[in-house]
């Protein structure tokens, strides 16, 4: 899938006095369907949803998420890392119950 | 070795080797746990037994939310080593909503946006070591968002 599929923000926040994180922030595209839902023709929408969330940075796991049918449609997710430098890679990838996936990398600043 | 049995080893060795890499993901992801309509079903699946409250997880959450489908949840955990963080909604059809999980210098905070079929609490879980601590919110719904 093309990048279109998620929108993604990683920006080194706070001071060394209170200490400093990296806050990343993702829009995801995806219906997210639960299969309880009919259409206009009364028929069930079939579960469509994702089910795994990983996000690396410089390569290395920081965080693994399962997730079920009751995130909101167009997932969004924000996670603070304080091991990332500007300029290192922070990466998120998703896969769904039908076996799609997107990936979206992006450099801290 | 007899025909019979070479057909058996063969068939069995196709099997794993196409099936094995499709269920790579299937394995990680909880069905047990995510497809449960009970909370505390939710709960034994992900092998929690027992769990303190504690309000060093801090949970932000509207009061009261006009339509259940979009409602903004932040949790906090100060406790300290905490590796997980479950969030659950107790009257959703599926009451587990997500399952993070925190490595290599991420920390315990997350933010991201649930859907709430009525008026229900919100019942987080954190693991820290082989300890569960719990906090919740109430939220009142106005408008459904589970459908």
């Amino acid at each position: 899938m093309t990048s279109d599929n998620m929108k993604m923000r990683a920006q080194l926040k706070g001071d060394a006095a209170s200490g400093s994180y990296t806050e990343v922030k993702v829009l995801m595209s995806h219906p997210m369907d639960t299969g309880r839902k009919k259409d206009d023709f009364d028929r069930l929408i079939p579960a469509h949803f994702v089910q795994l969330v990983t996000a690396t940075l410089n390569g290395k796991t920081v965080l693994e998420a399962q997730w079920g049918t009751g995130i909101s449609k167009n997932p969004y997710l924000t996670f603070r890392l304080t091991s990332a430098k500007i300029g290192d890679t922070i990466s998120v990838t998703w896969h769904d119950n039908l076996g799609e996936t997107a990936t979206q990398n992006i450099i801290v600043t | 070795m007899q025909r019979r049995d070479f057909i058996k080893l063969i068939s069995g060795a196709f099997a794993l080797a196409f099936i094995a890499p499709m269920n790579a993901f299937a394995a990680i992801w909880n069905k047990a746990a995510f497809e449960t309509t009970k909370l505390n079903e939710a709960e034994k699946n992900l092998e929690i037994n027992s769990e303190k409250l504690s309000q060093e997880i801090l949970i932000t959450l509207p009061d009261k939310a006009e339509n259940g489908a979009i409602v903004q949840i932040e949790v906090k955990s100060n406790i300290p080593n905490t590796e997980a963080i479950s969030i659950l909604v107790e009257k959703n059809p599926t009451p587990l909503i997500a399952h993070f999980k925190f490595s290599n210098g991420a920390e315990p905070f997350v933010v991201t946006r649930i859907k709430m079929a009525e008026t229900s609490d919100v019942k987080v879980i954190v693991k820290a070591g082989n300890q569960y601590f719990t906090n919740a919110k109430n939220v009142v719904v106005l408008e459904n968002g589970c459908g």
